[in-house]
C-alpha cells in the first residue's frame, strides 16, 4: 500500500484521507519509507525529521477525528526548500555559513503550509543561497536527477524537484529568481510554477535577489501545483512587496484546462540557436498540440529578451552582494578565526571566505563591482533600463496574445560536473526563464515529452501577464491532459525505476 | 598629547571667513521602530527589544512605520521644505558590527523633503539657514567597547553589542552651506541647533534630548581667506552632545584651522571627534580610501508617494511653531524685542506661557520666572525647567497674592518651600504658617499691642506726624514675622490714632 | 583587453569582506573578467530616456501602524550568536571608526 500511496497525487491523497480510507500518519510513513529507500542515491533532502513529520500527521488526524473542517491539502506530505526558515528544523540555504542554524521564526510560507495541514517531511537541497542552475553549488553535495543519477536535477530548487520526481513527496516548495523552479521542473519531468512576483510572501525566505525572488509550487500534476500555489499564496503585511489582491483562481483554472480561442504567442527570441534540437522538437509539437486544441498561435517578437540574461546577471548579483553582507560571523552562523587577536573585520573576511562557495563569491564580487561608484551607471543602471524595455516587450506582446510560450530551458539535464567550471555556460540554462523574473510575470513549466537524443524530459514554458497566474495553469493543464492521453500516462511513468 | 596650535578667535576671524554646515540626526519618538513593531523605549535591558527584522536575521523584511513618515513630513513642512511626490529608500552599504544587515536603509538621491529654510536670530540679527534635505533612515545598535582604557574603541579587546536601538526611526536634516556669519559663526550654529530643537519639540515628534542621543549634531566647518572665491576644505566634527558643545566645537575648529592655514599647511578633509572636557577636536582614524557606499534603491520597500491631500492634512495639523509663538506672546504680553530675547535666552518662554495658561497675568508670571526663580536656578546650577516647581504652582502663588493671602516677601518663602520639596504652595503656607494676617480682629489686636508698646511713635502720629506710622507698621510686620498686610496695618494704625 | 584587472578584483574582495588567497584570487579574476565582458552587453542597448525599473510592480505607500508587536526574547535573539556576554553579542575588536 505504501508503494501505491507514494504514486498518488496530492489531490488523490487528500481525497483518500478526507474519505477516511487512509490516515495522515500512514501517508506520511509511506513517504518516509520511500525517502529511506531512495534518497541515499538521490540526495534530495538535507534534513528529514520523521518525529516532527509524524507528529504533524498525528495532529491532522486528531483534528479530522474531532470533526474540524480541514483545508484541501490537509495531511499531504511536502518537501520544503531549505531556503525558507523553519523553527523546528535547521535552515542552511545550502551554505556552510549557516550550517545547523535554527531560526527563531517561521517564514510566512512555512506558517501557511502548517496552517493548511501540510506535513513537512524535511528540508530540501539547493544551490547555495539559491544561486545556480544545477544544485551543484550546494555546500552539502549535489542532488541527482531521478531520470539519470549522473545528471543534474536542475537548480536552484533541485532537491525539491528531485524529491517530487522520485515520489518522495507529492508536493514541494521552491523559489524562482531566474528560473529556479521552472528549469528543475523541466529537466526532471514535473510541473513547477513561478507565480506573479509578490504573489507569495518573501518573509522568511532567505534573500538572494529581492526584486526577483518568488516562492512557488512543485507538483507532479498541474492541479497539484495549483492547489499548493493557493495554499501558501496571498498578501502578507510582513512583506511590503507582496500584492494586496486575491490570489488568482489557479485551482479553478487548472480544472478548467481548456484553450479554445486563446491567443498564444511563440516568442521568436526564445528558440533557435543554443537550443537542443530534441528540446525544440518537443516544443514545436506542443505548440501544434495547442493549435489542435483550439488555440490561435502566432509568432511574437520580444526583441529585448536577448539582453535579459546580461541584465539579470547584473541585477541579481548586485542585490545579493548587499543581501549577503549580513553573514559576517557577528550574530549567527559560522565564525572562523576568532583567536582573540584578530579584529572583527578579519574574522568577517575569513569567515565569509570559508563559509561561502565559489559561485556565491563570484556573484558577490560581481554585484559589488556593478554598484561601485564609477561603474553603477554603465552596469547596474543600464541593467535597470533593460528591465524597463523587457517589461515593455511583455506589455506589447500581451496586447496581441493572451499567453506566450517557449521551451523552458535550452537543453535537457546536463551531466554532473559538465558546467561547474564554466559559469557562463551554466548561466545559459536560464535564457528562457529570466525574462519573466525581470518583469514579475507568472510562468509555468509543464512536461511536454522526452528529447530524442537522450530520452530526457523537456518542459514547455507558458507565460502570462502580471496577476494572470490562472492563465498559465489553464494552458498547462490543457497540454497536460492532452499529452497524458497521448502517452497513456504521465511522463514520469517513463522514468527508469530507482 | 600636545595642546593643539590655535589662532585666537578674533585674529582668525580677521583673516578668514568661516562656512558652516550642520547635519542633525533626530530620533523620532514613535512607539515602534522604523521597520518593525519592536518598542523604542529608552533604557531597556539589552537585546530585549529586537526581532528578526531589526536584527537583520536571514529572511527578514522591513515594513515602513506610517507614523514615522508623518513625523518626517511634519518636520519638512515646518522647515518650509518641498515634500517629494515620489521617492524611494536606498541601501547604504558598509560593514560595521552595530549594523545588523551591514547596510542601512536610508535615502540617497531622492530625499523625502528638500529645499527649505529656518530663520534664527543672534543678537538681533536674523540668519536664514537653508535646508538642503530632510530624509528618513534607521538607527544602528550600540556597542560597548571592553578592555581599552577609556571605554572608547581605541585599544579595546572586544565589544559587546546591543541591538535595542537598531532600527529606531532617524530623521537626518542637512543644511545648505551657511555663509556670511562672520564672527557670529559659533552662535549661529548654536542658535540653529537650539531653534531646530525647539521646532521639533513643538511638533511633538521627538523629545530631542541631546544627552540621551535623540538629537545628534555633526558640525562641518571650513575656512577661506577673506575675499577668496573658493571655499576651504571642510572637516566634520562628531560627538557634539550639547548646544554649548555646538558653539564650542565651531569656535575651536575655526581657531585650529586658522592655525593650520597660518602655518602654511592644508586642512585635512576628515572626520573629527569633539571632546567635552577640553573643548577640542581630534582626528578620527584616517581611512585608506573614501567610503563607497554603493547606494541603490531598496528593493524590499516600495516607493513613497505621499498624496498632496495627505501632505496638506499634515500641514493643517501642525501646531503653532516657535517663531510664530514668540511673535504672538510678544504681542500678548506687550514685550519689547529685548525683553522677549531675554525670556527666550533664559529658557523661560514655555514656563511663563504655561503659568499664564494656569491663570496668572503675564507680568507677574514673567517677573517670578525671570527674577526670583532664575536666581534660584543659577544658585542651584540647574536650568529653569529643571527646578522642582511647576507653572501651575507659580500661578497659585500669584493667585494667593492677588487675593491678599500673601505678599511678595511671603511668596518668596513659599517658593523656597516648594523648591525644597515641602509640597504645594497651599501646603507650604499652612505648614510654615505663612498666611498674611488679614483677619481684621487679629490684625487689630496686634496693632493695638504695637501702639501700646510704642507710645512715642503713637503720640507722634496722633500729633499729625503721619510719617511716624512707618515705624509702627514696621513693628506690626516684625510682630507678624512679615505676614501682616502692610497696607491694611497702616490704615488701621492711622485709624486708631485718629490720623486717617 | 581585460574588462577587470586582478588588482581591481582584490579590491572588490576587500570591499566585500572576503579573505581570498592568491590562487582563489587568480581563478576568480579570470572568471569575473569573462562574466563582466559578457554582461557589458547591456550597454549596447540604446536607452537615452528609458527610465530604470527598480520595482517590477507599481505598488507604493505600503505602511504598518505604529503599534507594538511582540519582540523576540533575548534568548531567542542570542540563540545563534557565536559568542555572547551579559546578554549582548560579543564581537572581536573593531578596527573601524564608528560611522
Amino acid at each position: 500500500m505504501s508503494g501505491e500511496l507514494t504514486r498518488k497525487s496530492a489531490a488523490e491523497l487528500a481525497e483518500l484521507m478526507a474519505a477516511g480510507q487512509v490516515s495522515a500518519v500512514e501517508v506520511t510513513q509511506a513517504h518516509l519509507d520511500r525517502i529511506a529507500e531512495v534518497d541515499g542515491r538521490i540526495g534530495a533532502f538535507l534534513h528529514v525529521d520523521a518525529e516532527v513529520a509524524l507528529a504533524q500527521a498525528r495532529a491532522v488526524d486528531s483534528r479530522r477525528a474531532a470533526g474540524e473542517e480541514l483545508g484541501p491539502l490537509a495531511g499531504v506530505p511536502i518537501a520544503h526548500k531549505d531556503v525558507f526558515t523553519t523553527v523546528d528544523m535547521p535552515t542552511t540555504a545550502g551554505s556552510k555559513i549557516l550550517e545547523g542554524w535554527r531560526p527563531p521564526y517561521d517564514a510566512t510560507v512555512t506558517a501557511r503550509l502548517r496552517a493548511a495541514g501540510l506535513v513537512i517531511l524535511g528540508k530540501t537541497n539547493l544551490d547555495e543561497f539559491a544561486m545556480g542552475s544545477s544544485t551543484e553549488n550546494s555546500a552539502y553535495g549535489p542532488t541527482r536527477n531521478p531520470w539519470d543519477l549522473e545528471r543534474v536535477p536542475g537548480g536552484s530548487s533541485g532537491g525539491s524537484s528531485a524529491a517530487v520526481a522520485s515520489y518522495q513527496a507529492p508536493l514541494a516548495t521552491g523559489t524562482d529568481t531566474g528560473g529556479s523552479i521552472r528549469q528543475p521542473a523541466a529537466v526532471t519531468g514535473i510541473v513547477g510554477t513561478k507565480p506573479t512576483y509578490g504573489g507569495s510572501s518573501r518573509y522568511g525566505l532567505i534573500a538572494f535577489a529581492s526584486s526577483l525572488d518568488t516562492p512557488g509550487p512543485f507538483g507532479r500534476t498541474v492541479l497539484d501545483a495549483a492547489l499548493l500555489h493557493e495554499a501558501f499564496s496571498g498578501h502578507d503585511p510582513m512583506d511590503s512587496t507582496s500584492i494586496d489582491r486575491p490570489v488568482p483562481p489557479v485551482v479553478e483554472a487548472a480544472r478548467r484546462a481548456d484553450v479554445a480561442g486563446l491567443r498564444i504567442g511563440v516568442v521568436k527570441e526564445l528558440g533557435g540557436e543554443g537550443y537542443q534540437p530534441g528540446v525544440l522538437a518537443r516544443f514545436n509539437e506542443a505548440v501544434e498540440l495547442l493549435e489542435s486544441l483550439g488555440a490561435k498561435v502566432a509568432e511574437v517578437s520580444c526583441p529585448h529578451f536577448t539582453y535579459a540574461l546580461p541584465a539579470y546577471y547584473l541585477i541579481a548579483p548586485s542585490e545579493c552582494s548587499s543581501n549577503l553582507a549580513r553573514f559576517d560571523a557577528m550574530r549567527y552562523g559560522l565564525r572562523v578565526g576568532d583567536d582573540g587577536t584578530r579584529s572583527a573585520e578579519e574574522v568577517m573576511a575569513l569567515t565569509r571566505a570559508q563559509g561561502f562557495g565559489p559561485e556565491v563569491k563570484r556573484r558577490i564580487m560581481l554585484g559589488t563591482y556593478a554598484l561601485s561608484s564609477g561603474y553603477y551607471d554603465a552596469y547596474y543602471g543600464k541593467a535597470q533600463q533593460v528591465r524597463t524595455l523587457i517589461i515593455r516587450d511583455f506589455e506589447a506582446a500581451f496586447e496581441q496574445v493572451d499567453v506566450l510560450v517557449s521551451p523552458t530551458t535550452p537543453t535537457t539535464a546536463f551531466p554532473l560536473g559538465d558546467r561547474v567550471d564554466d559559469p557562463m555556460a551554466m548561466y545559459l540554462a536560464d535564457l528562457a526563464t529570466i525574462p519573466s523574473n525581470l518583469a514579475g510575470t507568472p510562468a509555468i513549466s509543464v512536461p511536454c515529452g522526452l528529447a530524442d537524443e537522450d530520452d530526457l524530459p523537456v518542459g514547455l514554458q507558458v507565460m502570462a501577464p502580471v496577476l494572470a497566474d490562472d492563465r498559465v495553469y489553464r494552458v498547462g493543464a490543457a497540454v497536460e491532459r492532452a499529452l497524458t492521453d497521448r502517452w497513456g500516462g504521465p511522463l514520469l511513468s517513463k522514468a527508469p525505476a530507482l | 598629547m600636545t595642546a593643539p596650535t590655535l589662532v585666537p578667535y578674533e585674529e582668525a576671524l580677521a583673516k578668514y571667513e568661516p562656512v558652516l554646515g550642520v547635519e542633525t540626526h533626530i530620533e523620532l519618538g514613535t512607539a515602534t521602530k522604523m521597520f518593525c513593531g519592536c518598542p523604542t523605549t529608552f533604557g531597556a535591558p539589552p537585546n530585549t527589544q529586537v526581532c528578526p527584522v531589526c536584527l537583520g536575521l536571514p529572511g527578514s523584511l522591513p515594513v515602513t512605520n506610517k507614523a514615522a513618515i508623518e513625523g518626517i513630513i511634519k518636520i519638512g513642512l515646518a522647515l518650509n521644505c518641498t515634500i517629494a511626490e515620489w521617492c524611494r529608500f536606498a541601501r547604504k552599504n558598509y560593514f560595521y558590527p552595530d549594523m545588523p544587515k551591514n547596510y542601512q536603509i536610508s535615502q540617497y538621491d531622492e530625499p523625502l523633503c528638500v529645499d527649505g529654510y529656518l530663520d534664527v536670530e543672534v543678537d538681533g540679527e536674523t540668519f536664514r539657514i537653508g535646508i538642503e534635505r530632510v530624509h528618513m533612515e534607521e538607527d544602528t545598535g550600540k556597542s560597548l567597547h571592553v578592555g581599552g582604557a577609556t571605554g572608547r574603541i581605541h585599544g579595546a579587546d572586544y565589544s559587546l553589542v546591543d541591538y535595542n536601538r537598531a532600527g529606531i526611526p532617524l530623521v537626518e536634516i542637512v543644511t545648505k552651506p551657511i555663509t556670511g556669519t562672520g564672527d557670529k559663526a559659533p552662535l549661529v550654529a548654536r542658535a540653529y541647533a537650539t531653534e531646530l530643537r525647539e521646532l521639533v519639540r513643538a511638533l511633538g515628534v521627538s523629545d530631542v534630548r541631546m544627552e540621551e542621543g535623540s538629537m545628534r549634531c555633526d558640525i562641518n566647518v571650513s575656512l577661506a581667506p577673506r575675499g577668496a572665491t573658493e571655499w576651504g576644505t571642510r572637516t566634520e566634527t562628531k560627538n557634539v552632545n550639547s548646544l554649548r558643545s555646538v558653539e564650542r566645537a565651531v569656535r575651536h575648529e575655526i581657531e585650529r584651522q586658522a592655525a593650520v592655514l597660518e602655518s602654511g599647511g592644508k586642512v585635512v578633509q576628515e572626520t573629527r571627534h569633539f571632546h567635552e572636557d577640553t573643548g577640542t577636536t581630534t582626528p578620527g582614524r584616517s581611512k585608506e580610501e573614501a567610503q563607497d557606499y554603493r547606494y541603490f534603491p531598496e528593493p524590499d520597500l516600495v516607493p513613497l508617494a505621499p498624496s498632496r491631500e495627505w501632505v496638506e492634512q499634515l500641514r493643517a495639523s501642525l501646531p503653532e511653531l516657535p517663531a510664530a509663538r514668540r511673535r504672538r506672546v510678544q504681542a500678548e504680553w506687550g514685550l519689547t524685542d529685548l525683553e522677549l530675547r531675554d525670556v527666550v535666552n533664559a529658557g523661560a518662554l514655555d514656563l511663563i506661557e504655561q503659568t499664564v495658561k494656569a491663570g496668572c497675568a503675564p507680568g507677574p508670571a514673567r517677573k517670578w520666572w525671570m527674577n526670583e526663580l532664575s536666581r534660584r536656578a543659577t544658585e542651584q546650577g540647574v536650568e529653569l525647567d529643571e527646578l522642582p516647581i511647576t507653572p501651575a504652582q507659580v500661578a497659585r502663588v500669584q493667585a494667593l497674592i492677588d487675593e491678599g493671602s500673601l505678599n511678595d516677601k511671603l511668596a518668596r518663602q513659599v517658593f523656597e518651600g516648594v523648591l525644597a520639596g515641602e509640597g504645594d504652595p497651599d501646603e507650604v503656607v499652612a505648614a510654615r504658617g505663612l498666611k498674611v494676617v488679614s483677619d481684621e480682629g487679629e490684625l487689630a489686636a496686634i496693632v493695638d499691642q504695637v501702639i501700646a508698646e510704642n507710645a512715642d511713635a503713637a503720640d507722634k502720629v496722633r500729633a499729625g506726624k503721619v510719617a511716624a506710622a512707618g515705624a509702627l507698621v514696621g513693628a506690626v510686620m516684625k510682630a507678624t514675622r512679615g505676614q501682616a498686610d502692610a497696607a491694611r496695618a497702616r490704615e488701621l494704625i492711622l485709624q486708631k490714632l485718629g490720623a486717617s | 583587453m581585460s574588462a577587470i584587472t586582478r588588482d581591481e578584483v582584490a579590491h572588490l574582495a576587500r570591499l566585500s569582506r572576503l579573505a581570498l588567497d592568491e590562487d582563489e584570487l587568480d581563478h576568480l579574476a579570470a572568471q569575473l573578467d569573462v562574466i563582466i565582458s559578457a554582461v557589458a552587453r547591456v550597454q549596447q542597448v540604446a536607452a537615452e530616456d528609458i527610465p530604470p525599473t527598480s520595482h517590477a510592480l507599481p505598488i507604493t505607500n505600503v505602511f504598518r501602524p505604529d503599534e507594538v508587536r511582540p519582540s523576540l526574547t533575548p534568548e531567542q535573539a542570542l540563540s545563534g550568536a557565536p559568542a555572547a556576554e551579559e546578554q549582548r553579542f560579543r564581537v572581536p575588536r573593531i578596527l573601524g571608526e564608528e560611522a
